[in-house]
């Protein structure tokens, strides 16, 4: 090693010996005839699964080449958390490096290990990133397959070379955990299960949002979400809420309570854990205490036209919000003794405090929207009042009627918006300490949920049993699956694939409920249309029986020679045109009784529409 | 008279004896050189400019290209930058991960300065081996990386992936089959009588100049310093391995050359060491979303030693999510440009490439 400067001044024969590689193997392969294997890992041409890939463009942003664009592809329909493009790659660009693979959250695009393309023509290069899967021409089984041929169009299939793996992705796969009160805990009183994101939490997982915006896509209002998440990152509520009420003037509500049907189309959500979207609204909303110093808004100069809103729910809250903004004079209707609408007396405590409720009704009443509440239209004031003293009306009311099973005594069970409505806002429910619900959708578990926390205040320390009872089976049952875990653990019991047969009574008393066997929920056209099994049945003993299985809308207050112009859908919904506009001359509508969806975000976005439609129709540029 | 004498001759980059997009103007009387200018911008490609524009990961396709021959100190340096400013730790395995993948890269560039010189001399056979043996651990980084030259492997929080199954086995087979072949490499070449006197005493420098000079690297350890950062500042686990540092006192182009060939074998022991020590666990942290990703204000310098010596980086960042200045500090600059036209004054005109690859000159990292 330390050879110092006594060098050696070398030999002149010895060099030959190198003769002997004469005779050995050469190093060099003869190409094409010899090949190499190219590694496992290799970085080549790129594949991509057409059915996994979600055109979210990830790829096409990470690129640092700019290799990469979003084609529209027409024969892909669009589907909610999905666009119809997909990558095309220029080769006289990309540079192999794989960053789209790491990016790609649903995983779908690879790297292949074909590397050789041959052809005369320049602009053969650029390649839209298929698979086996999806293009069967162009990739060729091994018999098949001629390196003389090799090119973009002719691959060998089977070749998958750098994939995607979540341990090492440019994209964080888990949520961060939203701290909550246990199931034990919570089951004892109706404090708030979520306990919502501290300053740290909350741009951590905003951090995790890559912008591709799916979720805005599928948002009924469509929500800037990616600009809000992105300011809570950049540590800026009041630039987040502010983007909020663009489109949603009711945070604080949607940030617990939103059917997040943004979430279902995250990206992230592929393969991991969607951002928690609803959970960083709540964070925006919670974070700023005076929203109208936040905000900073100030509603248009008078125009002098009367709006009347019916129904202060998330609908009714929301045009009159924008319709304020535009300088319109809005009175809110509602029987209710505040606003919120079905918020106000559907989620019970634990999900929907009041007071979160008063914080987003109270901004839009600062704003000069008038509230008349207590105020029953048909009751306290006639509709036809309404309609002769106001220049434009929002019928926003919701359904407020719990439907019944109409099986043998039925009148001995609680109806679920009674049931909801007593404990949120009334005098409270002296329940059973067998509770049967019968129902699968989310009013179902709030009852379930509310039933068991209100049994084991009134029965301390007693065994007290909480059982649902759903015509659909886990597979298909409507409440979300967060909704099911949540009561799932707090030992609520479920007995899905049975239907009500008759509710036993002796004695004036309830005894439990009879159920049979579903043979189907749905018909053959996929209309609802339970058929059971008559001789399989089941008995579920119990002392209180509340039924939850849906709500109708209550038209009774409309005057008869009104209502018969008023038309509807097949589907029994009010039907509206494209500005949300009834029938009826100056009457538009939304919400629940407009949409199928049955949930506060279609409501504000019907509500958004109809906003827009008054307002042309105030200027007189709608008929 | 003395006016026509003089001739203007022009040395690359199409020249036959020129290695890399580099050129060279002579200004020779007769045979020999009196003046020398290099001229490196024939592979401009504003890599500095463009990182500004880039975030911080899409910049790791990019570092790694300003130096083709060995990309992975370049992307080694990249990431302890912005590890340091942003404040990202490295698991204990990734550091000898990266130190496997360094000295395999260092073998990978040595052996490829092996190819350039012992070609440029006339020793074919020698250069062909030297090329054939660089593609045996090509396929290991293909290997492991998924890419041949441009591995794009070491980024901040780690490396990209774990070891491949049986890679320890494969380096340590190819490893042998490169060591069981130096005998070879001694007689036909370095210790090649031809060699020695094409080599001996050609474009000496003496220890004062090249600190001068800013020269670093085998041309400084040929004048008899052991300057290696390796030991001064040791990053990933070159504190934790055992490893001697060549030097020699001549200063001289047949000096460097052994100096190249008696740190492949201190790269080899390094490598199997790396392997006997490696810990099981994580090789990677994860970096925040990198359309967010955002580095605090501040600036740093880091340097490792690449296989032709110091090579720096000075990275400044505003707080956004892109560098605000990138600065290397390469080893080629002083001695492709400075130390270069320096040994080739009085020079013969045979010598010229002679000197320029003796330097271990790397044309792309001058002009990044």
């Amino acid at each position: 090693m330390k050879e110092k400067s006594e060098v050696k001044k070398g030999s002149v024969l010895k060099p030959f010996k190198a003769i002997k590689y004469l005779f050995e193997k050469p190093g060099t392969l003869r190409y094409p005839f010899e090949q190499k294997e190219p590694s496992p890992r290799y970085r080549g041409f790129h594949l991509n699964d057409w059915d996994k890939c979600t055109g979210c463009g990830n790829c096409a942003d990470i690129c640092p080449n700019q290799a990469i664009t979003m084609v529209e592809i027409p024969e892909i329909k669009p589907k909610t958390g999905e666009k119809n493009e997909r990558p095309k790659i220029d080769y006289g660009r990309c540079c192999f490096c794989g960053l789209c693979v790491d990016i790609c959250p649903p995983g779908s695009l690879r790297l292949s290990r074909d590397y050789l393309h041959i052809h005369f023509d320049p602009g053969t290069f650029t390649l839209l990133a298929k698979d086996e899967k999806t293009d069967k021409e162009h990739f060729l089984p091994e018999e098949k397959y001629s390196i003389f041929q090799a090119s973009l169009a002719h691959r060998k299939t089977d070749n998958e070379g750098f994939v995607s793996d979540l341990k090492y992705s440019l994209f964080e796969p888990e949520r961060v955990p939203m701290p909550e009160v246990p199931p034990e805990k919570r089951v004892l009183s109706f404090m708030e299960q979520v306990l919502g994101y501290s300053r740290e939490e909350a741009k951590k997982e905003a951090l995790r949002c890559l912008e591709c915006k799916l979720c805005e896509d599928a948002c009924p209002a469509h929500l800037k979400i990616s600009e809000y998440i992105k300011a809570i990152y950049e540590d800026k509520p009041d630039e987040s809420l502010r983007k909020i009420f663009e489109d949603n003037p009711i945070p604080a509500i949607c940030g617990r309570i939103c059917m997040a049907h943004c979430e279902k189309a995250c990206s992230l959500g592929k393969r991991g854990e969607p951002v928690a979207i609803r959970w960083l609204k709540r964070y925006a909303s919670d974070m700023v205490e005076d929203y109208k110093k936040a905000l900073g808004v100030k509603p248009a100069k008078s125009t002098g036209k009367k709006v009347a809103v019916i129904g202060a729910g998330p609908g009714g809250l929301s045009v009159a919000y924008f319709l304020r903004l535009k300088g319109h004079e809005i009175t809110v209707f509602d029987s209710l003794p505040g606003g919120g609408g079905m918020m106000r007396i559907g989620p019970p405590l634990y999900r929907l405090p009041i007071e979160s409720i008063d914080k987003d009704v109270n901004y839009i009443a600062s704003l000069g929207v008038k509230f008349k509440f207590n105020t029953t239209v048909g009751k306290d004031i006639l509709f036809e009042d309404i309609y002769k003293n106001y220049d434009a009306i929002y019928l926003g009311i919701g359904t407020t009627v719990s439907r019944s099973t109409r099986v043998k005594n039925s009148d001995k069970a609680y109806p679920a918006l009674l049931f909801l409505k007593e404990n949120k806002i009334g005098k409270g429910v002296k329940v059973g300490r067998e509770v049967i619900v019968i129902g699968g959708g989310n009013v179902a578990m709030d009852v379930a949920r509310e039933a068991l926390r209100l049994q084991h205040i009134q029965y301390p320390g007693e065994k007290v049993v909480t059982k649902t009872v759903s015509l659909e089976d886990w597979d298909i049952m409507p409440a979300t699956k967060e909704e099911i875990e949540d009561a799932k653990a707090e030992g609520v019991q479920f007995n899905p694939g049975w239907g009500p047969k008759e509710i036993k009574v002796e004695d004036g008393k309830v005894k439990g409920l009879l159920c049979m066997k579903v043979k189907s929920v749905f018909d053959e056209q996929g209309r609802f249309n339970p058929t059971f099994y008559e001789d399989k049945e089941m008995f579920l003993e119990g002392d209180m029986v509340i039924e939850a299985i849906g709500q109708a809308p209550d038209f009774s207050f409309i005057p008869k020679e009104l209502f018969d112009k008023l038309e509807f859908t097949p589907r029994r919904k009010v039907k509206v045109d494209e500005n949300g506009k009834t029938s009826l001359p100056k009457v538009f509508a939304g919400g629940d009784i407009v949409n199928l969806n049955l949930d506060a975000v279609t409501a504000i976005a019907d509500a958004k529409r109809a906003a827009e439609g008054i307002d042309l129709y105030l200027k007189g540029k709608l008929k | 008279m003395s006016q026509e004498r003089e001739l203007e001759l022009y040395f690359g980059p199409q020249h036959l004896g020129m290695v890399g997009n580099f050129s060279i103007t002579l200004k020779v009387e007769g045979d020999k050189i009196l003046e020398a200018s290099a001229n490196p911008g024939w592979l401009h490609r504003g890599f500095e400019k463009l990182m500004e524009y880039r975030t911080w990961i899409q910049n790791f396709p990019m570092v790694c290209r300003i130096n083709v021959v060995e990309p992975d100190s370049m992307e080694m340096v990249y990431a302890m930058a912005v590890e340091k400013l942003a404040g990202i730790e490295v698991p204990e395995r990734a550091n000898y991960i990266r130190t496997i993948v360094l000295e395999l890269a260092r073998l990978v560039s040595h052996l490829f300065g092996c190819w350039a010189y012992a070609n440029m001399l006339g020793f074919d056979t020698v250069a062909q081996w030297a090329m054939y043996h660089r593609d045996l651990i090509l396929d290991l980084f293909e290997e492991l990386t998924g890419a041949r030259v441009y591995h794009i492997y070491i980024w901040p929080g780690g490396v990209r992936r774990d070891l491949p199954e049986g890679f320890k086995d494969k380096v340590l087979n190819t490893l042998h089959t490169i060591g069981s072949c130096i005998p070879d490499y001694d007689s036909a070449f370095f210790n090649n009588r031809l060699f020695y006197e094409r080599a001996k005493n050609i474009g000496k420098i003496t220890r004062e100049e090249a600190k001068r000079l800013g020269a670093t690297g085998q041309i400084l350890r040929a004048t008899g310093v052991k300057y290696d950062i390796r030991k001064i500042e040791p990053y990933a686990v070159y504190d934790r391995v055992d490893f001697e540092v060549p030097t020699r006192e001549d200063g001289d182009a047949y000096s460097r050359i052994w100096i190249v060939r008696d740190e492949m074998i201190q790269s080899v022991h390094i490598i199997m060491q790396c392997f006997e020590k490696m810990p099981r666990g994580e090789v990677y942290n994860k970096v925040p979303n990198p359309f967010k990703w955002r580095i605090p204000e501040g600036e740093t310098y880091v340097r490792v030693e690449s296989s032709r010596g110091e090579l720096g980086l000075y990275l400044v960042s505003n707080g956004e999510d892109k560098p605000y200045r990138v600065h290397f500090r390469t080893p080629s600059y002083p001695h492709g440009l400075v130390i270069l036209e320096k040994l080739l004054k009085n020079a013969s005109i045979a010598d010229v490439g002679n000197i320029m690859i003796s330097l271990y000159v790397t044309a792309p990292e001058i002009d990044r």
